[in-house]
């Protein structure tokens, strides 16, 4: 049997593999070396959720500890892959990602393209999205879609410990900036994933189920909540497709397409808010080019326009739930 | 209780803890016969047909079309006609009562194992206990899952050892040259390793040829060989298919070639390309079967033809009639005592899809030699 190691300890590996392999490879985050000195064990905090830990004692030259001042790790990050580096910079929460818009979206994805391809910026910024963690408004965003939008970054979402491990050596060896989102949600999760090295190609959807009679198309944590959907409504005769996009940017659009038109009927599963979220850029894709195909009005199932609310109560109504995801695929599934 | 047959979800297997039901293919009441297709169980990583345990009429469906049962649970009872209907009832009451699921095999049951040959990693599985052994080898680009319908049957009373070829499974990639020689000598050195003198080679296309290598070059720790769908014995083969293979990176890709494999193309389900696809995507794969393709293929035809040892060895041949990357007719002209198997309605990977036949063949073949 394959060995199980989490979502966490995947990302882990991934990074002393890659780091291994490359010595031009690079880790720098807030705490990703500090800690060291303390009395104990010879090691660092490995970050906020400990992500990196066991890195520092292994390569003490090449894991970086930062200030707190994202503005100005993130831009040394960037600066660094310009200058031959292959650094990985971990930003704690993609919420605080704000402060830096300058020297991600000016620089890091201008460069190649504003100095003729004569640049390449090889930097991964890690950063955990999602809510569910009773976190509030400030640590629990998911932004993946405004990166998505800017041409010239590359935006991956890991839903598996395996996807975790691959996505994440590809995101390293790419030439071009990539912002890799970690689902806070999905630190934990056990699975299978090979001790041997490999890499998960961009641009590649995951269809992680068949089904001939809806398709729902989503990515992240939400993958799980529509495999939950999925099984409950193969109980009651619809079978449901559920694909995981991995990268929303490149984004794979053959395989939406390909299965909206074996099945006729979308829903497109996302935790962001729904205003220029992946939701609307899927429902536009399939409006657009499989028009035809359809057989029922695009379903959206999302957060509401509002920040994620403190109160648990209010953070469980939030997130997109599998309830929320039946019920649409039923909307639709029976629409004439 | 002879002349009532419990029929049980079977363990296809190490990771396998549970099967669905797909079909029935045969309904309360019908006469059913030993070795039919009785219904379909899906596994988490493959779906296969269940075999009539024995003559009789089939008295009941217990599990229904989509139901998720442990392995062992009772999926139906075959009787004779004349066992009165309280019977079974107690039969199924008594089953349900005391069955149990087994343990999942984690930490419990065997699991393959890793063992150094030559400096270089070889992942292996054991199964069994006796003092015959047998050795499967599988075909380019497989791995000792490839004999999960196989080993634990013939693990009856037998050694049975599946491994990893070097390119292959959770082996190392690196090959120095990707030859049938580089292959063969791997496989001596884990018979060294594990304290193997001798075994009974089963091999499949690129392994059967891996066999027949070793045959050629230390006979002596030959006992017999199984050739199923083998190379090496004509030079024809489906080259595109194999640089295909090498060359897929995508689901999309893969899919084309895989059904190549089977004559039942249905069985070629997500799961399977998946897990090619993840053997694929390794450090090293695409390397090492580049280097086996260009070391043992010319033109796009086989380069070393190793027939004459077929016979000198006790050997059998088995083949899928429907084999569309090796052509069967290559099993013609080899020596008489040499029994030659066709098996209708299965392609190249015969040993998955006419299992329960091939492990028959295998199972009475080397109790013959012994």
């Amino acid at each position: 049997m394959a060995r199980q190691i989490s979502y966490q300890q995947a990302i882990n590996e991934a990074l002393r593999q890659e780091m291994e392999r490359d010595p031009t490879v690079l880790v720098m985050g807030e705490d990703n070396a500090g800690g060291e000195g303390s009395p104990g064990e010879r090691d660092a905090w490995g970050g906020v959720l400990g992500v990196t830990k066991g890195l520092y004692p292994q390569f003490p030259d090449r894991v970086l500890d930062t200030p707190i001042s994202e503005s100005g790790f993130i831009g040394a990050a960037i600066g660094a892959a310009a200058a031959g580096m292959r650094p990985v910079a971990e930003l704690m929460f993609v919420d605080f990602m704000g402060v830096c818009f300058d020297q991600i979206f000016n620089q890091a994805a201008k460069f190649k393209y504003m100095f003729g391809g004569k640049a390449q910026t090889p930097v991964v910024i890690r950063t955990m999205v999602g809510a569910g963690l009773r976190a509030a408004g400030q640590h629990s965003q998911m932004l993946v879609n405004v990166f998505t939008h800017i041409p010239g970054l590359k935006v991956v979402c890991p839903a598996t410990p395996y996807d975790a491990k691959g996505l994440l050596i590809q995101s390293i060896r790419d030439n071009d900036p990539v912002i890799f989102c970690e689902h806070k949600m999905l630190y934990g999760m056990q699975g299978d994933v090979p001790e041997e090295s490999y890499a998960i190609p961009f641009g590649e959807a995951n269809v992680v189920r068949d089904g001939k009679d809806v398709t729902i198309v989503t990515f992240g944590r939400m993958v799980h909540l529509c495999g939950e959907a999925a099984a409950e409504l193969a109980k009651a005769g619809i079978q449901c497709e559920v694909i995981d996009l991995r990268t929303t940017s490149p984004l794979d659009e053959d395989t939406v397409l390909e299965s909206v038109g074996k099945t006729g009927r979308v829903v497109v599963v996302d935790e962001s808010n729904p205003r220029c979220s992946i939701a609307a850029d899927i429902s536009s894709l399939v409006a657009q080019k499989a028009f035809g195909d359809l057989k029922a009005p695009i379903e959206m199932v999302t957060a509401p326009h509002t920040p994620v609310p403190f109160a648990d109560s209010l953070e469980d109504l939030y997130i997109p739930s599998p309830a929320k995801i039946q019920a649409a695929v039923q909307r639709i599934a029976s629409y004439r | 209780m002879s002349d009532i047959h419990a029929v049980t979800v079977p363990k296809w297997g190490l990771s396998m803890d549970k099967g669905t039901v797909a079909v029935w293919h045969r309904q309360p009441g019908d006469r059913v016969h030993k070795g039919e297709d009785l219904l379909d169980v899906e596994s988490d990583k493959i779906a296969n047909v269940v075999e009539c345990p024995a003559d009789g009429i089939l008295r009941r469906h217990v599990a229904a079309i989509g139901d998720v049962l442990p392995v062992g649970a009772l999926l139906g009872v075959i009787a004779d006609a004349d066992v009165p209907d309280a019977k079974i009832d107690a039969l199924v009451a008594e089953f349900q009562a005391n069955f149990k699921p087994i343990e999942a095999a984690a930490g419990g049951g065997p699991q393959p194992e890793l063992i150094q040959v030559a400096g270089k990693r070889v992942r292996y599985l054991a199964l069994g206990e006796g003092a015959d052994a047998l050795l499967l080898i599988h075909g380019f680009g497989g791995d000792l899952n490839n004999w999960l319908f196989n080993q634990e049957p013939l693990a009856q009373g037998r050694t049975v050892y599946a491994i990893d070829l070097p390119g292959h499974g959770e082996s190392d990639k690196r090959l120095e040259t990707g030859g049938l020689d580089e292959y063969a000598a791997c496989v001596k050195g884990f018979m060294d390793a594990v304290g193997l003198r001798a075994a009974h080679l089963v091999g499949h296309s690129m392994g059967a040829a891996v066999a027949l290598r070793i045959a050629v070059d230390a006979p002596a720790r030959v006992r017999s060989l199984t050739l199923v769908c083998p190379a090496g014995l004509g030079a024809e083969i489906n080259i595109d298919y194999l640089r295909g293979f090498a060359a897929a990176n995508s689901r999309n890709q893969l899919k084309p070639l895989l059904v190549q494999l089977f004559a039942d193309q249905g069985l070629v389900n997500r799961q399977l390309i998946d897990d090619v696809l993840k053997y694929k995507r390794l450090e090293g794969v695409t390397e090492a079967l580049n280097r086996t393709i260009a070391a043992q293929f010319e033109d796009g035809r086989q380069r070393t033809l190793l027939r004459d040892v077929v016979g000198v060895v006790p050997a059998q041949v088995i083949w899928g009639a429907e084999d569309r990357i090796i052509p069967p007719q290559q099993a013609e002209g080899l020596p008489a005592a040499v029994p030659v198997h066709r098996l209708a309605g299965a392609g190249h990977m015969t040993h998955m899809e006419a299992a329960t036949e091939v492990n028959r063949l295998i199972a009475s073949f080397i109790a013959d030699i012994a």
